[in-house]
């Protein structure tokens, strides 16, 4: 038996068996290494005759590698299994609880604003501020409310001086007068607020908040009003057929005035709206009062245009079914948490106002 | 203003249906309120005939009675009334009744152990008359076939309540309101002829009205009616009073608020036999009093608009009536008055002394100044009618003298404002009807306002009056265009949402409160602000506007803390006032952390919530707002609310005085005063206007981008430093040293303790170097290191440790 052969015969059985790492490196070594079975052969080769060398060689080198192969696998095969081994010890239950997480939320009316601000984006507006403090002037006085108004029983005012000149603003309409005085027409305005008015019940709370609009131009008329509305109220209650209704009335900064009502009817002890033949006040508009504009300075026979003014809290209880004023102002966790929205629900064009 | 469809047909030639009634009126901005349905609640109350009385068993006041209601069987009613006696026609309420008086439900119930099926009535429960002594006897000739009838007329239609708003005086009165219905479609107005009557003699009791400043009366129409005989008023008159919820008390008196309620012509009726010499209108003298009809004494203002005689105020005029020349049962001889008021001073008047009444509700909104006399005649006739007597001439003293408005209207105004076109013919039908009078040229009209429409003052008035009654449902509808020519958010506005939702995203539920709230929690809050007052607070707990956003947020967070809830974190984003002038406000995002971070975790070892969790949303904020790029500095000058030690003030480059947020543990003083219990409470502000706009979009700022592709290092350090010195600024030292080649320092370690001297501590932290034009060989790092080491030896004293 020729060495090669003896050397296959003897590793092959050998490498059978079952073996461990370091056993398969140690014949690894006694086969390859420096002065390994096989490394003592291929030094042979110079010493074998020339006609049986070419045989040689070529035998020698398919042992070395069926043997190199051989080993190979035998190892890839030893560490497949460790690594098994390994992972079936590391499992653990993964049914645990995660790590606690807390959810930060946005309030309801801050969602309904931006909401609104989003629906009038869409179509022209941009969003105006005013102060919290108004002076008398801008709160009545400018939008033709004058002193001896029976109107001005109509705000129960919180005053911050004896003589009634310093106040909480009682509507958003004073944001109005500023936007007017500080700037040139057209104006196409959005006036997102807190008000205050000294009245509190289960509708009535001593804060709430308001949306003013207004959008004055050469010939905007009645029409431009209702079409505005129409589509504002349609698309903050995300509904295609919305029943409206305007109804005379008077505010003293717009004639004509109009009360806007909403068609709503209840269905399972909820509030669907745009169907049914119950009627829901949820704003008040009209065309601005010439004589608001000539305080302004902004001359009547040249511009005309519409305001509006909307309860943000109403729309919103409306909308996701709260049912008392006061508990947005309340505080408690549950609540919040209960008809919060999550940060990254920012109501935006293309996503849609909810998900 | 409440009304009744049978009063309105006074008025009104109309075969629709209520339903319809109510439609119209809500369709011409007369707002229906509320319906009350009177009739179906009358029904219960019926006419019947006490048969026995017997001693009540179980007390000494009352009586059962046995009472014939009309049917079979006599029915047991229980009744403390000394007049309940054998044969009486009274009025008896069956279970179910509503008592108008009181709303009290009739129900079958025990009285002292004994049935009571019902309850026999006082004229008081039923609002028929003050008379509350005793059941109502019935004139048992008129009642004694109606027993078991009802008392009440099945017919009395529905109560009415209508928001008239406070333009519209004319409807508040009846026939204003049907001629507004009549305008716009809903029946025919009835024209009724002038009353006819007959005057006898002159108006003997002199009327002056006083030529003064601000004289608050400028006509005052009176006429004298002698010899009548005062009674209670006939049924109708009663009926008509109580259909609308009035009492009735006297015929006069009745006569004078029906006239009011029919006409909106306030009136007043004296005992003339109690004025002094004449009537003298005049304004308040200083210390002036009277005791008004309310039974209340009112202690005038200098200038107030009274109506006198010789002796003294006799009322306050337009509001309020006195006692002194009030007219009773006995009255012989009546002064009624019918006068205009300037709305201005009524309204004074009334609102410092705190009345309202229905005359001073007219004058203050304007009462037509031509229906004096309408006003004195119809009253005048309806006194002679039902309690006789001679009615004199009238007497009217002006003044001045009502000047009507003309407006100039053009046409062309109408269809520019409301957008739709209507006829020129419609238009001239509907002024007609409304009262103007007209005339008409070619491109425009002459309009004569009518004299009871105080409120038409200019061409636009008009064009409501014309959309009002032709229909607010003709006004078309212009869809939106879907144009935006500025953006809809300036840079403040982005950041403030922006702000609002990072908070929110890192786990705070945001919470909206009051502007105001209770000086005392204020107080600890305030600072070095004053309070501000609100003088007319809704309660005394929430009295001044706010000076800090945490005063609210701290009761809050307490209320829930006592719900049972632990960990909590609440933030609001709103102003917070620093003075009582407009504009002295500033926006601030304020929030509060309380309890432990991971709480009972499996996983984790639960902590009390700390000030480097809230620093960092505080930081984390910033830079997610854009802030990033700025540099960041920290001191520890904090207001008095903070933990003086464990507090930081945040500013941006070295600007001390545009403060950008507060932060830390809320001060244990605090947590002890409004009793706090919580492991930890941690607040912070960020003060929105502090934050400089940004001047770079953020397509300005991403358009460069440079990174170094060369191998960066890390080395090592640590340093021991004082023990006040602080960390951030051996980081400035440190970056400082190589702005171009150290990108980061990082601290891992803090140590004080073993081997470190007492006032000392260790600082250890690591130093990312990089160049971004080659790779740094270890010299170069060698010579930086050294660098780094030599500078902070030198600049803060500190010594490397080795």
């Amino acid at each position: 038996m020729s060495d090669l052969k003896k050397i296959k015969e003897e590793f092959l059985s050998k490498l059978r068996g079952n073996l461990n790492l370091s056993e398969i490196n140690q014949i690894k070594s006694d086969l390859f290494g420096k002065n390994g079975l096989i490394s003592l052969q291929f030094k042979k080769i110079g010493t074998i005759a020339e006609a049986e060398r070419k045989k040689f060689a070529s035998n020698l080198n398919i042992l070395k590698v069926e043997l190199q192969e051989l080993i190979n696998s035998k190892i890839n095969e030893i560490e497949i299994n460790e690594i098994n081994e390994k992972l079936e010890k590391e499992k653990i239950d993964i049914t645990l609880p995660e790590r606690s997480f807390v959810r930060g939320k946005i309030h309801p009316v801050s969602q309904t604003i931006d909401e609104i601000s989003s629906i009038f984006s869409e179509i022209g507006f941009s969003v105006e501020e005013g102060p919290d403090v108004e002076n008398e002037y801008n709160n009545f006085t400018a939008l033709n409310t004058p002193d001896n108004h029976p109107a001005r029983d109509m705000h129960d005012t919180f005053y911050l001086d004896q003589n009634k000149e310093k106040l909480l603003r009682t509507h958003t309409s004073p944001v109005q007068i500023r936007t007017m005085l500080k700037s040139k027409p057209p104006f196409k305005i959005i006036a997102p607020g807190r008000t205050y008015r000294s009245d509190s019940d289960q509708t009535h709370s001593p804060m709430f908040h308001q949306v003013e609009g207004l959008h004055i131009d050469k010939n905007i008329n009645m029409s431009h009003l209702k079409g505005c509305l129409n589509y504002f109220i349609k698309e903050f209650f995300e509904v295609d057929k919305i029943k409206m209704r305007f109804r005379p009335s008077h505010f003293p900064f717009t004639e004509p005035s109009a009360e806007v009502d909403i068609g709503y009817k209840i269905k399972d002890g909820k509030i669907v709206i745009g169907e049914g033949d119950k009627w829901l006040e949820i704003l008040g508009c009209g065309m601005v009062h010439p004589n608001v504009l000539k305080n302004v300075k902004v001359d009547p026979e040249k511009y005309q245009g519409y305001a509006f003014g909307i309860g943000i809290d109403r729309l919103a209880m409306l909308k996701y079914g709260i049912n008392d004023l006061r508990s947005f102002f309340e505080c408690d966790y549950r609540w919040l948490n209960h008809f919060g929205f999550d940060p990254l629900d920012v109501p935006t064009n293309y996503r849609g106002l909810s998900r | 203003m409440k009304i009744t469809y049978d009063w309105l047909k006074d008025y009104l030639q109309t075969k629709n249906s209520e339903n319809q009634l109510l439609d119209k009126l809500t369709d011409i901005g007369l707002e229906v309120e509320q319906i009350e349905n009177t009739s179906a609640d009358l029904n219960k109350f019926i006419v019947a005939k006490i048969i026995k009385t017997e001693k009540h068993p179980n007390a000494d006041r009352l009586k059962v009675c046995d009472v014939d209601i009309g049917k079979k069987k006599l029915i047991k009613v229980v009744c403390g009334a000394e007049n309940a006696k054998e044969n009486l026609i009274t009025i008896y309420a069956s279970p179910g009744a509503i008592i108008p008086k009181n709303k009290m439900e009739i129900t079958i119930s025990q009285i002292r152990g004994i049935t009571s099926f019902g309850m026999l009535c006082s004229e008081f429960e039923l609002n028929l008359s003050e008379e509350s002594e005793g059941i109502i006897d019935l004139i048992p000739t008129k009642f004694k076939k109606r027993i078991g009838k009802k008392y009440f007329n099945n017919n009395i239609s529905n109560l009415i309540d209508l928001s008239i708003t406070p333009n519209r005086p004319d409807c508040l009165g009846v026939r204003g309101i049907a001629r507004d219905l009549a305008t716009a479609g809903f029946g025919k107005l009835k024209t009724s002829k002038p009353n006819k009557i007959k005057f006898i003699g002159k108006q003997k009791i002199g009327v002056k009205i006083l030529k003064e400043k601000n004289q608050g009366c400028t006509a005052f129409g009176s006429c004298l009616i002698t010899n009548v005989k005062n009674t209670e008023s006939p049924k109708w008159l009663k009926d008509k009073l109580t259909s609308v919820g009035q009492k009735p008390i006297s015929a006069i008196v009745d006569i004078t608020n029906y006239v009011m309620l029919d006409l909106n012509r306030p009136l007043h009726a004296y005992d003339a036999d109690k004025i002094n010499k004449g009537i003298i209108v005049r304004n308040a003298k200083k210390g002036e009093s009277f005791k008004a009809l309310d039974n209340k004494e009112y202690k005038l203002d200098e200038g107030m608009c009274v109506i006198a005689d010789n002796s003294g105020v006799l009322g306050l005029g337009g509001i309020i009536g006195g006692i002194r020349s009030g007219t009773e049962i006995q009255t012989k001889n009546v002064l009624i008055e019918s006068a205009y008021f300037i709305s201005r001073s009524i309204r004074k008047t009334s609102k410092i002394l705190n009345i309202d009444t229905d005359a001073k509700f007219r004058f203050e909104r304007g009462i037509d100044p031509l229906s004096i006399e309408e006003g004195l005649i119809k009253s005048a006739k309806l006194i002679k009618d039902i309690c006789g007597g001679e009615i004199s001439k009238i007497d009217i003293q002006n003044t001045t003298k009502f000047k009507e408005t003309n407006i100039k209207f053009e046409i062309e105004l109408f269809e520019k404002i409301s957008g739709f076109k209507i006829s020129n013919k419609e238009i001239l039908k509907i002024l007609n009807n409304l009262g103007f009078e007209i005339k008409n040229d070619k491109k425009f009209l002459r309009l004569k306002v009518p004299s009871w429409r105080p409120d038409i003052t200019q061409p636009i008035d008009v064009v409501e009056e014309l959309v009002r009654i032709h229909g607010y449902d003709k006004i078309k509808k212009i869809d939106p265009i879907k144009v935006r020519s500025k953006p809809t958010l300036n840079k403040s506005q982005k950041l403030f949402h922006f702000l609002q939702r990072a908070i929110a995203s890192k786990g705070y539920q945001e919470t909206i409160t009051w502007s105001f709230t209770d000086s005392k929690i204020n107080d600890l809050f305030k600072f070095n602000m004053k309070n501000i007052e609100i003088v007319n607070p809704i309660s005394s707990d929430l009295n001044v506007l706010r000076n800090s956003i945490l005063s609210n947020l701290i009761m809050y967070i307490n209320k829930n803390l006592d719900r049972g809830f632990k960990d909590l974190s609440f933030f609001e984003i709103g102003p917070v006032f620093y003075g009582s002038n407009p504009g002295e406000q500033k926006t601030v995002i304020g929030g509060l952390r309380s309890g432990k971070v991971s709480r009972s975790s499996w996983l984790e070892k639960e902590r009390n919530v700390d000030i480097f969790d809230i620093k960092k949303d505080v930081i984390q904020t910033l830079a997610e707002s854009g802030y990033e790029n700025l540099k960041i500095s920290i001191d520890e000058k904090t207001p008095s609310y903070y933990h003086p030690g464990k507090s930081g003030r945040i500013f941006f480059n070295k600007e001390k005085e545009k403060v950008v947020a507060y932060f830390g543990e809320i001060h244990p003083n605090i947590l002890k005063k409004i009793d706090i219990k919580t492991e930890a409470l941690i607040g912070f502000e960020i003060f929105i206007d502090n934050l400089k706009e940004q001047k770079k979009s953020l397509k300005d700022q991403k358009i460069k981008y440079e990174i170094s592709d060369y191998q960066k290092s890390e080395r090592d350090f640590a340093f021991v430093i004082d023990k006040n010195f602080k960390s951030q600024e051996l980081i400035d030292v440190i970056l400082d040293v190589d702005q171009e080649l150290i990108k980061n320092v990082n601290i891992f370690d803090i140590y004080e303790g073993e081997n470190i001297p007492k006032d000392k501590k260790s600082i250890a932290l690591n130093v990312t170097i990089q160049s971004m034009t080659k790779t740094l060989k270890e010299e170069d790092l060698e010579k930086i290191n050294n660098l780094i080491i030599d500078t902070v030896e030198n600049k803060t004293g500190a010594k490397i440790r080795s």
